[in-house]
């Protein structure tokens, strides 16, 4: 992972914006992480009869080219989904900003390197604004120094440090904790026969 | 030094810090479904990874099952279901599989089965997680990504959540339920208002509640967005927990898992058990919700033109006008079900109103028990009987159904149901699909009148 983010950023306000709508639940039937960026957003990217819908952001000139989104509050509600996550990815959307976001979606965004920088509502919506000119030009999130440009403003904007740590090396968690196994063993070394469950088949 | 439950809880399970600041939390159970677990396994596999601990798993086919038949009713479900059974057979974990007396909804099957108690730590790739703190345990949703880390290592990363308290305190009135109780606080704090909690439930409208109702409680939570919810255990939870498959052989500790007298939350509410009517929700998203006595707001109800944009945009999608009458709005269908609504309870509380009356004509009326285990009960003590008789369609397997629509049970554009789930967004039970939330009593009541109604104002032969 790169330590900054680079692009267009499009204004996507709707509040609540929840996984189901981010990632519709027939493009769920699969068990592979691959293929999802049609499926993305589809039903506010394509009408019924599978047609770009005009006036959506994200199919209107230049905005077909963002790789950031502006969007409202508690964007990725709902569902545990990761698909959501997988499925903007795929879209080419490579950072979010928002002035807060549901928990699981935060989550989920940071172990596949979507950048979900937090700003204030103030700032939130003066970058709607910006976003929303199509003459704004790119927008940098620079990851390292928790601070979005674009054009002559600049933000800061909250990271915790874990997530931001996560995004720089692109580690995989997974692995690194089976590096503290013995820190794992140790913990259930002190749990009794009772505390251990056991699902019987 | 006086602590939360939720602190209790997460320094009980806390393994190690982590040099970023997160810690290293133990997962003493781990829930999976077919449809957010079969790219934690190919995870594994491309890692070469084992199951740390195969025994403290289960999986429960529940999401994309038919359930008007046991066979799956497409080959897409059909190979979800058969990889996750296969995954499971590989690694040796739990499956409770189609044709299963113990299948169901996983958060229904769990406390069923006995799988949860006081103490406990609980993760599952599902959001609803949240509705095992009905028991006094820390059950949280996580990602796809993350079924992969318990599945490898028994733990999770985590980052402690700041805490909110709700006291409900006082009576409830006639006809008000716990479904109404959870969606009054939606509606006071808003959907994500609570991001980044814990949202622990106290005070004595809380306590009177069955277990059942504080599982709809803690369950619902997670549309405020508290990525956890807790009520204290007592000895209610105690005797809920006795007597099915596995609770005799855990014990975490029984009612010594409740908050300190002066723990401090980072933020309290305060609603008046008395002030809570039984509920509607009239847009897309849960907040949104009125007394089945009001009226849809009007854009005069809200101060921002971003708010005015939102409530717009929900009153285009729903097919309403600002300002009509809640009860002048009549449903094309009704569906009983989820993990929400879909107990034992949930299903007599329905079948009471609809004992001697029928579902009108034209409206489609579907009931789906949460579980096999719960519909084989609710068979024994004739409640079927009173569902069939009054035209719901009593389906014979369970399932989330039309919960999210990702089996055959899907409503069909600009349908409006009447649906005793948890979500009412954009297209969640299919595709232009309208839904409003609401108890279960309410959604059978909605069903014989034919647009949704007043359960207070409804007769019925089994009222108390
Ligand atoms: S019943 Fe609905 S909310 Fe519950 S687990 Fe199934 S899909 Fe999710």
């Amino acid at each position: 992972m790169p330590d900054q983010v680079t692009g267009l950023m499009a204004a996507f306000p709707q509040p609540n914006v929840d996984t189901d709508v981010i990632m519709p639940k027939r493009f769920l039937i699969t068990i592979t992480r691959e293929g999802l960026a049609d499926g993305t957003l589809a039903d506010l990217r394509f009408d019924e009869d599978n047609n770009k819908r005009p006036e959506f952001v994200l199919n209107r000139s230049p905005w077909t080219e963002a790789s950031i989104l502006v969007v409202g509050d508690n964007f990725g509600c709902g569902s545990s989904r990761e698909h959501a996550v997988w499925g903007l990815m795929q879209l080419g959307i490579k950072g979010v900003i928002g002035s807060g976001f549901a928990g699981i979606f935060y989550d989920n965004a940071r172990k596949n390197g979507l950048a979900l920088p937090i700003v204030s509502p103030e700032v939130r919506d003066e970058l709607m604004q910006v976003a929303r000119d199509p003459d704004a030009g790119q927008c940098i999130i620079d990851i390292t120094n928790r601070r979005i440009s674009v054009g002559s403003q600049r933000h800061p904007f909250e990271m915790d440090e874990a997530t931001r740590a996560a995004l720089l090396e692109g580690r995989d968690d997974t692995l690194d904790t089976l590096k503290l196994a013995q820190s794992i063993r140790a913990y259930e070394s002190n749990l009794t026969q009772k505390m251990r469950v056991n699902v019987i088949q | 030094m006086t602590k939360t439950l939720y602190d209790k809880l997460v320094d009980a399970h806390k393994v190690c810090d982590l040099p970023d600041g997160d810690m290293l939390v133990y997962v003493d159970f781990h829930i999976m479904n077919e449809y957010t677990s079969p790219q934690a396994f190919s995870g594994l596999d491309q890692k070469g990874l084992d199951v740390w601990r195969p025994e403290a798993h289960l999986s429960v086919v529940d999401h994309v099952n038919a359930t008007r038949q046991r066979d799956p009713h497409d080959d897409a479900s059909k190979l979800l279901i058969d990889n996750l059974e296969n995954n499971c057979r590989k690694h040796n974990i739990a499956f409770y599989g189609l044709g299963d007396p113990r299948q169901g909804i996983e958060h229904v099957v769990v406390p069923e089965q006995g799988l949860v108690a006081p103490g406990m730590l609980i993760a599952c790739g599902d959001s609803h997680t949240t509705t095992y703190g009905a028991f006094g345990a820390l059950g949280f949703g996580i990602g796809t990504s993350e079924v992969e880390h318990v599945l490898a290592t028994q733990t999770l990363r985590y980052k402690r959540l700041k805490t909110m308290l709700v006291n409900v305190e006082g009576a409830l009135a006639p006809g008000v339920t716990a479904k109404d109780i959870i969606m009054k606080v939606v509606q006071v704090i808003g959907a994500g208002g609570a991001n980044g909690y814990a949202v622990e439930f106290a005070g004595s409208a809380i306590r009177d509640q069955d277990m059942s109702g504080r599982m709809t409680i803690c369950n619902m939570a997670v549309e405020l967005g508290a990525r956890a919810a807790l009520i204290a255990a007592d000895e209610k939870t105690l005797a809920a927990i006795k007597g099915r498959a596995h609770s005799e052989s855990f014990d975490f500790g029984g009612t010594e898992w409740r908050s300190d007298e002066s723990a401090v939350h980072d933020q309290t509410f305060d609603i008046a058990a008395e002030d809570i009517a039984p509920l509607v929700s009239w847009g897309t998203s849960p907040d949104q919700s009125v007394p089945i006595d009001g009226r849809v707001p009007t854009a005069g109800d809200t101060a921002t033109p971003k708010a005015k944009a939102a409530l717009e945009r929900a009153l285009a999608y729903m097919g309403l006008s600002a300002g009509q009458s809640v009860q002048d709005i009549a449903i094309d269908s009704a569906f009983i079900g989820s993990c929400t609504n879909s107990r034992i309870e949930d299903l007599r509380a329905a079948a009471a109103v609809l004992k001697g009356n029928k579902v009108v004509s034209g409206v489609t009326a579907i009931v789906v028990p949460g579980s096999t285990y719960t519909r084989l009960q609710a068979e024994n003590e004739g409640i079927d009987k009173i569902f069939i008789d009054a035209g719901f369609d009593w389906r014979p397997e369970s399932g989330c159904s039309m919960c999210l629509a990702m089996n055959d049970d899907i409503a069909m554009d600009g349908e409006r149901i009447a649906s005793s789930t948890n979500r009412n967004f954009e297209g969640r039970q299919g595709r232009g699909a309208r839904t409003h939330l609401m108890s279960p009593a309410m959604v059978a009541a909605a069903a014989v009148k034919g647009h949704l109604a007043d359960i207070r104002e409804f007769q019925f032969e089994g009222a108390e």
